[in-house]
C-alpha cells in the first residue's frame, strides 16, 4: 500500500482519537506542522524529476485534501459535541413557576357595572355620573316626590347635620334630572332634540342594614328620551339586556305593574332561570317605567312632544345572581379571600 | 296586607286555584309576597267529645279516655294531655289518620292498654306552637265532623305587597273589587244594613280643623257586653290577616277595617265628657297612647279630644285612658275621614305606625264612614248586644276631596305603550275598575271613584289601561333609534382602563363605605370639622370620608387578621369635602372621584426565583408612574398626618398637585398592628383619565453616544433637583438623562451622595464628534456645580 494512503488512514485515526479541540490541533500539527508528515512529503517533491514530480505532487495533494477534510469533519463533530454538552449543562427545570407577580382583580360589582355600561354602550347609551351628596330637589322633588309624599318614607334617607336641603342620594335617579338638563342645554339648537340615551351607575345610600340590605349599595339607572319611545321599547331593551348580561336565552323575564313616583306606567322586572339552584324562582332585578311627565318637565323636556323610559338595576343583586354570591355584605368587607375569586 | 283566601272568596270566587289567583294579583300590581297554607296537610282528624277520662292503670301521667268521634261507639284512647277532661271537644286522629310529617296513626298498646287513635294539640296538627294541652274546640263543634272543615283549614294566607298608590286595596273589599274586575267573576259586597236608632243617646261632634278632618261619624251604643266571646270565624279571619284577637269590641273594629278599609275606633263612652272636638293640640299637650307610649303632641298632629282632654291621635292611635275595656258597657264608635296630608309622617315622627295611619296616609274612601259605622254597629249588636243611638255626622263638604274628570287621548295611550288599542277596548278596561267614562269623540273623560286616590292625570289612566290590558300583552320591541356613533376619545381613558391597569399590577379592587369613623378623619386627615351624618347607622360610621386611605388601611388590618400578609388593594370612589363657594353640582360640597392604592408585605409574591423583599415607597411610586406613562409625574416632599414625614411626597402632573404618595406614618402602623409600614397613594381620578394621543416624529439613524456622569452632591439635594438642573441646560442633542446609580458610603464624604447619570446623545443628521460630546458633558457638569453645589466624582 502506498505510504500516502497509509498517511490518510493514520490521520483519520489520530483525529478520531482527539477528544477535544486542543488535542485535535496537536494531531493536525503532526501532519501539517513545520515538520509534519504531509509537509515533509511536499518538501520531498523538490528532489524528484519533473515528470515524477507532477505525478507525485498530485498524489500528495489528494492525500493532503483528504486529511484536511477529515480534520474539518472532526472539528465539526467536536464542535457539535461541545455545544451539545453546553446545552445539556444549561438545561432548566422548566416546571419551576415563572418569576413574577400575582394578578389583582376588579371588584365583582365593578365587573358587572363595566359589563352593564358596555352592553348599553353597544346601543348608543353614554355613561354619566352624578354627586352622591345630592340636593333634596334632585333626589326627590324633581322626581315627582314632593315633601310629605308617602314614597319618601319608602326611602330611608341619610341626612347631613346642619343642612336640610341635602342628603345622601337614595337612588341614582337624580342623575336623570342632571342628564336631561345638560342634554337640553347641549342640544338647544337642534330640532327635534336628538335622543337622550344615558346609563348612570353609582353608589347610593339608605338607612338599612341586615343580611340583604347594606347602608351603601349600587344602582345602575338608564334613561332613553325621544320622540318615539314607548313601553314596548322599554320591555325590549330591558329583556335584551338581561339575556345578554346573563349570557343566556334560557331566561324568563316578566314585567309586573308597580309604582314609582317618577315613572308611570311603572313595572318591576323579575327573572327566572331555567336550571341551577334558582330554577324557576322569580327574582326581582329591576324597576322601570315610562318617565313621568312631571319629571320630564323638571328636566326641561316637553312631555307632549317627547316620551321616555327609565330603568334601574341593582348591580349588587345582578352580581350575586351571576356569580352565585349568597351574602350582600361580602361586597363591602374588603376580604381578599372572597374578592380574589374574581380575578 | 295579609288576608285569608277563603274570606276573599266570600266576596268574589273566580274559577281559579290558589296559585292562579296569586299570579293574577301579582301581575295586576298586587304583588303576592307570600302565600302559605293555613295548616299543613293531614287527614283523618275529626271533632270528638271526651266521654270518660280516667287515670291510666299503669302510668301516673297518662289518662284513659273514652271519646265519641261520631262513629256510633266510643273509642278508647290513651292520652297524656293535662287538660283532657270529660265533656271537652277536641280533635281526634282516628286509626288510619295521617298527621303532619307523614305520621300515621295506628292502633297501639300504651303501657299495656289498647289505644285506638290520638287526641291532638294545636302543634300536633301544625296549627300553632301551642303544646300545653289538647286543642279545645268550641262547644258547638259537631262531633264527627272533619276538623279541616270545622276549622276551615283548607285555606291560604296571602301576603300582598301594596304600592303606596293602591290604598284602595287595603281591604278585602278592595282586593275583591280588583279580582272581580280582572276575572269578570261577580262581586258580593259585605252585608250592609241601615240600623234605625233605638235610643236618642248622642254626643255632639265639632270639626275644629275641617280641612284635616272633613267628615266624622260617631255613635253611642249602650248596654253592650264587652265580655262576649268573639266568634271563632271572626278570630280566625283576624288571625289569618295577621291581627291578634283581643276582645270583641276591638276585634269588631279591626274586622270592619279589614273588610271595608275604614279604620274605626271604639271609645269607652263613660270616660268622655262633652262634645268631641277634632282639633290641633294646645301647646304642651300630652297623651298616653294605647301602646303605653307617652307623647308630647307636636303642633301639626290632629287630635280627637273631648271638652276635658285629648283622647286620641286622629287616624293613628287611641289613648289608653279612654279605650274600650272588658268593663265597658257604653261605646262611642268613631268612623272618620282624615285627609292623607293630616296624617302623613305623623306616626313616623312619634316612632311607630299603625294599621289606621297606614291607611289614612294613603287615602281612605271618603264615602265609607257611614256604611262602615253601620256595619260595625250590626256586628256589635250581633255579638255584644246593646242599644244603638243615632249616627252623628259632622261634615264639611267644601273640605271633602273632590274627584275630577281626567281627559284621556286614545292616541296618546297607543304612543306611550307602543301598542294599538281601540277606544272601545280602553273604555271597557276602565269601566271594569269602576271608573266612569264619557266618550267625547276626540278624547275620553274619566271620573274616578271615591276609593281611588291615584287617578289624577292622563298617565294614571294610561297605567290603569296597561295594567288591565296586561303587561304581558304588550310586546317587547327591539329598540329603534338613529345610529350615530358614540365618540371614542383617544386622549381620554375610562375609569375601567384605570381599574384594569391596577388589577394588572397586582392590586385587588375593594369597595368601602363612604361613611367612616370621625376618629379616622381626625387622625388621618386632621379633619376636625368633617361632614357629619344627622342619622348615622352606627357611631363608627358617623361622617363622610375625605380620604380613601383610612379605609384601605382598615382593609389591610382585617386581612392581616385573616393571615393575608401580602395585601395590595385599591379603591376608586368619591371623597367629600366642604367648600366655600356656592357653585358646583351641589353647593357647599366638593365630591371628587379619587383613586387610592395600598401595598403591604413583600414586593413580589413569595417565590423561588427572587429573594423576598418588603415593598417600599419606590415600588408603589413605580406603579403610579407606570399608570401615567408616558406622561411624567413630579414629586416633592410633603408632611401630612397620615404619612411618614420623611417618606411622603406630593404628586404633580403638569405642575398641578393631584395627590400624595408615601409610607404610612409609624404611629398608625403601630396602632393598627400592621407589622411593617404599608405604602399608599391617593390621587384625583380625573388626572388619570386624560392621556396623550401619540404623535410621530422623525427617527434619527445617527449613532447614539453614551456618557456616564457621576456627581457628588450634598445628601440634602434631591435627585429631582439635580435632574432638573441637567435638563434645563442640556442641548437638543441630549436625548435622555437616566439616573442609574445612587451611592452613599465608603469613598464619599459624610453628608454627601453620589448620583450617576447616563447621558444619551444623538444628532438627527450627523455623527457627533468626541469634542462636541466632551463640551456638552462639561457644560452639564459646570451647570450642576454652579446651581446645586455638586462636583464630579473622581
Amino acid at each position: 500500500m502506498d505510504n500516502l494512503d497509509q498517511l490518510v488512514i493514520d490521520a483519520r485515526a489520530a483525529f478520531a482519537e482527539a477528544s477535544a479541540a486542543a488535542a485535535l490541533e496537536q494531531a493536525k500539527a503532526r501532519f501539517f506542522g513545520k515538520n509534519g508528515l504531509i509537509t515533509e512529503q511536499l518538501k520531498a517533491l523538490g528532489g524528484l524529476p519533473p515528470e515524477r514530480k507532477r505525478e507525485r505532487g498530485a498524489e500528495v495533494n489528494r492525500a493532503k485534501a483528504a486529511i484536511e477534510a477529515a480534520l474539518a469533519e472532526r472539528r465539526e463533530a467536536l464542535r457539535e459535541a461541545e455545544l451539545s454538552a453546553q446545552l445539556q449543562a444549561e438545561s432548566l427545570d422548566v416546571t419551576l413557576p415563572g418569576r413574577g407577580s400575582a394578578p389583582g382583580g376588579l371588584h365583582p360589582v365593578s365587573r358587572s357595572l363595566e359589563r352593564i355600561e358596555r352592553l348599553f354602550q353597544s346601543i348608543g347609551f353614554v355613561a354619566v355620573d352624578g354627586p352622591e351628596i345630592e340636593t333634596d330637589w334632585h333626589n326627590f322633588t324633581a322626581l315627582n316626590i314632593p315633601a310629605d309624599h308617602p314614597a319618601r318614607s319608602m326611602h330611608d334617607t341619610f341626612f347631613l347635620e346642619g343642612r336640610e336641603d341635602v342628603l345622601l342620594r337614595t337612588h341614582t335617579s337624580p342623575v336623570q334630572i342632571r342628564a336631561m338638563l345638560a342634554h337640553v342645554e347641549q342640544t338647544r339648537d337642534c330640532d327635534p332634540m336628538p335622543d337622550l340615551r344615558v346609563i348612570m351607575p353609582g353608589r347610593v345610600y339608605r338607612v338599612d342594614s341586615d343580611a340583604t340590605h347594606s347602608p351603601m349599595f349600587h344602582q345602575a339607572e338608564g334613561l332613553w328620551v325621544g320622540e318615539r319611545v314607548s313601553f314596548a321599547d322599554l320591555k325590549g331593551v330591558v329583556a335584551d339586556f338581561l339575556c345578554k348580561f346573563f349570557e343566556t336565552d334560557d331566561l324568563q323575564v316578566r314585567f309586573r305593574p308597580s309604582f314609582f313616583p317618577f315613572t308611570e306606567p311603572s313595572a318591576e322586572v323579575d327573572v327566572a332561570f331555567k336550571g341551577g339552584a334558582l330554577d324557576g324562582r322569580w327574582l326581582e332585578v329591576a324597576g322601570c317605567g315610562m318617565v313621568h311627565p312631571n319629571v320630564l318637565r323638571f328636566g326641561g323636556i316637553d312631555p307632549e312632544r317627547y316620551t321616555g323610559f327609565a330603568f334601574g338595576f341593582g348591580p349588587d343583586r345582578l352580581t350575586m345572581l351571576r356569580y352565585g354570591v349568597s351574602d350582600l355584605r361580602l361586597f363591602f368587607e374588603g376580604d381578599l379571600r372572597f374578592l380574589s375569586q374574581f380575578r | 296586607m295579609q288576608f285569608s283566601e277563603n274570606w276573599l272568596r266570600t266576596f268574589v270566587n273566580p274559577p281559579l286555584d290558589s296559585g292562579a289567583l296569586g299570579h293574577l294579583m301579582t301581575m295586576a300590581g298586587l304583588e303576592v309576597e307570600e302565600a302559605h297554607p293555613v295548616a299543613p296537610p293531614f287527614s283523618g282528624v275529626v271533632v270528638a267529645r271526651i266521654v270518660e277520662a280516667e287515670k291510666h292503670p299503669n302510668a301516673d301521667k297518662l289518662k284513659l279516655c273514652k271519646v265519641d268521634a261520631g262513629a256510633g261507639e266510643t273509642l278508647q284512647i290513651v292520652c297524656g294531655a293535662p287538660n283532657a277532661a270529660v265533656g271537652m271537644k277536641v280533635p281526634c286522629a282516628k286509626v288510619g289518620a295521617v298527621l303532619p310529617g307523614d305520621f300515621a296513626i295506628k292502633a297501639a298498646k300504651l303501657r299495656g292498654v289498647e289505644s285506638f287513635g290520638m287526641l291532638c294539640s294545636a302543634r300536633e296538627l301544625g296549627l300553632s306552637e301551642d303544646h300545653e294541652g289538647l286543642l279545645a274546640l268550641d262547644e258547638d263543634a259537631p262531633v264527627g265532623m272533619d276538623i279541616r272543615e270545622w276549622l276551615a283549614l283548607d285555606d291560604t294566607c296571602f301576603v300582598i305587597k301594596l304600592t303606596p298608590n293602591r290604598a284602595d286595596c287595603l281591604s278585602l273589599t278592595g282586593v275583591a273589587r280588583e279580582v272581580a274586575a280582572l276575572t269578570g267573576a261577580p262581586l258580593t259586597p259585605a252585608p250592609l244594613s241601615l240600623l234605625p236608632p233605638a235610643s236618642d243617646t248622642r254626643r255632639a261632634i265639632v270639626l275644629d280643623a275641617p280641612e284635616k278632618c272633613p267628615r266624622y261619624c260617631g255613635r253611642i251604643i249602650s248596654g253592650v257586653n264587652a265580655r262576649a266571646q268573639t266568634p271563632a270565624w271572626m278570630k280566625d279571619r283576624l288571625k289569618r290577616s295577621g291581627l291578634r284577637p283581643i276582645h270583641a269590641l276591638v276585634d269588631i273594629t279591626n274586622y270592619v277595617m279589614l273588610e271595608l278599609g275604614q279604620p274605626l275606633h271604639a271609645f269607652d263612652n263613660a270616660c268622655l265628657s262633652g262634645a268631641i272636638h277634632v282639633r290641633l293640640p294646645h301647646p304642651g299637650e300630652a297623651l298616653q297612647l294605647l301602646n303605653e307610649q307617652n307623647v308630647t303632641l307636636a303642633p301639626d298632629t290632629l287630635l280627637i279630644a273631648d271638652e276635658a282632654r285629648a283622647l286620641a291621635l286622629a287616624g293613628i292611635m287611641g289613648g289608653i285612658e279612654t279605650g274600650v275595656t272588658l268593663d265597658t258597657t257604653e261605646v262611642f264608635l268613631e268612623s272618620a275621614f282624615f285627609t292623607p296630608e293630616a296624617v302623613t309622617g305623623r306616626a313616623r315622627a312619634y316612632g311607630f305606625g299603625s294599621d289606621a295611619s297606614h291607611r289614612y296616609e294613603r287615602g281612605v274612601d271618603f264615602q265609607l264612614q257611614r256604611p262602615a259605622i253601620e256595619r260595625a254597629t250590626q256586628l256589635i249588636l250581633d255579638i255584644c248586644g246593646g242599644v244603638p243611638g243615632p249616627v252623628e255626622e259632622a261634615r264639611s263638604d267644601e273640605h271633602l276631596p273632590r274627584r275630577e274628570e281626567v281627559a284621556l287621548r286614545p292616541a296618546r295611550v297607543c304612543r306611550v305603550l307602543g301598542i294599538d288599542l281601540d277606544t272601545e277596548t280602553m273604555r271597557g278596561l276602565l269601566e271594569r275598575v269602576h271608573l266612569t267614562v264619557r266618550d267625547l269623540a276626540v278624547e275620553l273623560r274619566v271620573m274616578p271613584p271615591a276609593f281611588r286616590f291615584d287617578i289624577e292625570t292622563e298617565e294614571d289612566l294610561i297605567e290603569e289601561i296597561a295594567r288591565l290590558h296586561g303587561y304581558d300583552n304588550i310586546p317587547s320591541l327591539a329598540p329603534r333609534g338613529n345610529l350615530a356613533m358614540l365618540a371614542s376619545t383617544e386622549s381620554a381613558r375610562t375609569q375601567w382602563d384605570v381599574r384594569h391597569f391596577l388589577a394588572g399590577r397586582g392590586f385587588q379592587e375593594v369597595v368601602n363605605f363612604s361613611f367612616v369613623d370621625s376618629a379616622w378623619e381626625r387622625d388621618f386627615c386632621a379633619n376636625d370639622a368633617p361632614i357629619r351624618l344627622a342619622n348615622p347607622i352606627a357611631s363608627q360610621m358617623d361622617v363622610m370620608r375625605s380620604s380613601l386611605i383610612p379605609g384601605l388601611v382598615s382593609n389591610l388590618a382585617t386581612n392581616r387578621k385573616r393571615q393575608q400578609n401580602r395585601v395590595r388593594v385599591f379603591e376608586l370612589g368619591r371623597c367629600f369635602m366642604r367648600q366655600e363657594q356656592t357653585a358646583g353640582e351641589v353647593p357647599g360640597f366638593h365630591q371628587p372621584q379619587r383613586l387610592a392604592a395600598l401595598a403591604a408585605g413583600t414586593a413580589s409574591p413569595e417565590q423561588w426565583g427572587e429573594p423576598a423583599r418588603a415593598v417600599d415607597f419606590f415600588d408603589l411610586k413605580g406603579d403610579l408612574e407606570a399608570l401615567f406613562a408616558p406622561r411624567t409625574l413630579t414629586f416633592a416632599p410633603v408632611s401630612v398626618p397620615a404619612l411618614h414625614p420623611g417618606r411622603a411626597a406630593s404628586v404633580f402632573l403638569d405642575g398641578r398637585n393631584i395627590g400624595e404618595i408615601g409610607e404610612l406614618h409609624p404611629v398608625w402602623t403601630q396602632r393598627f398592628e400592621l407589622g411593617a409600614a404599608p405604602v399608599v397613594f391617593e390621587i384625583d381620578l380625573d388626572a388619570t383619565l386624560s392621556a396623550l394621543c401619540p404623535k410621530s416624529g422623525e427617527v434619527s439613524r445617527m449613532p447614539i453616544v453614551l456618557r456616564d456622569l457621576a456627581l457628588v452632591v450634598p445628601a440634602s439635594v434631591s435627585a429631582q433637583r439635580v435632574l432638573d438642573a441637567l435638563r434645563e441646560t442640556a442641548p437638543a442633542n441630549v436625548r435622555e438623562i437616566l439616573l442609574f446609580d445612587v451611592y452613599q458610603g465608603k469613598g464619599i464624604e459624610i453628608g454627601c451622595k453620589s448620583l450617576a447619570f447616563r447621558i444619551s446623545m444623538q444628532d438627527t443628521c450627523r455623527t457627533l464628534e468626541d469634542a462636541e460630546v466632551d463640551e456638552v458633558i462639561s457644560g452639564l457638569l459646570h451647570h450642576v456645580e454652579r446651581t446645586v453645589g455638586g462636583r464630579l466624582r473622581i
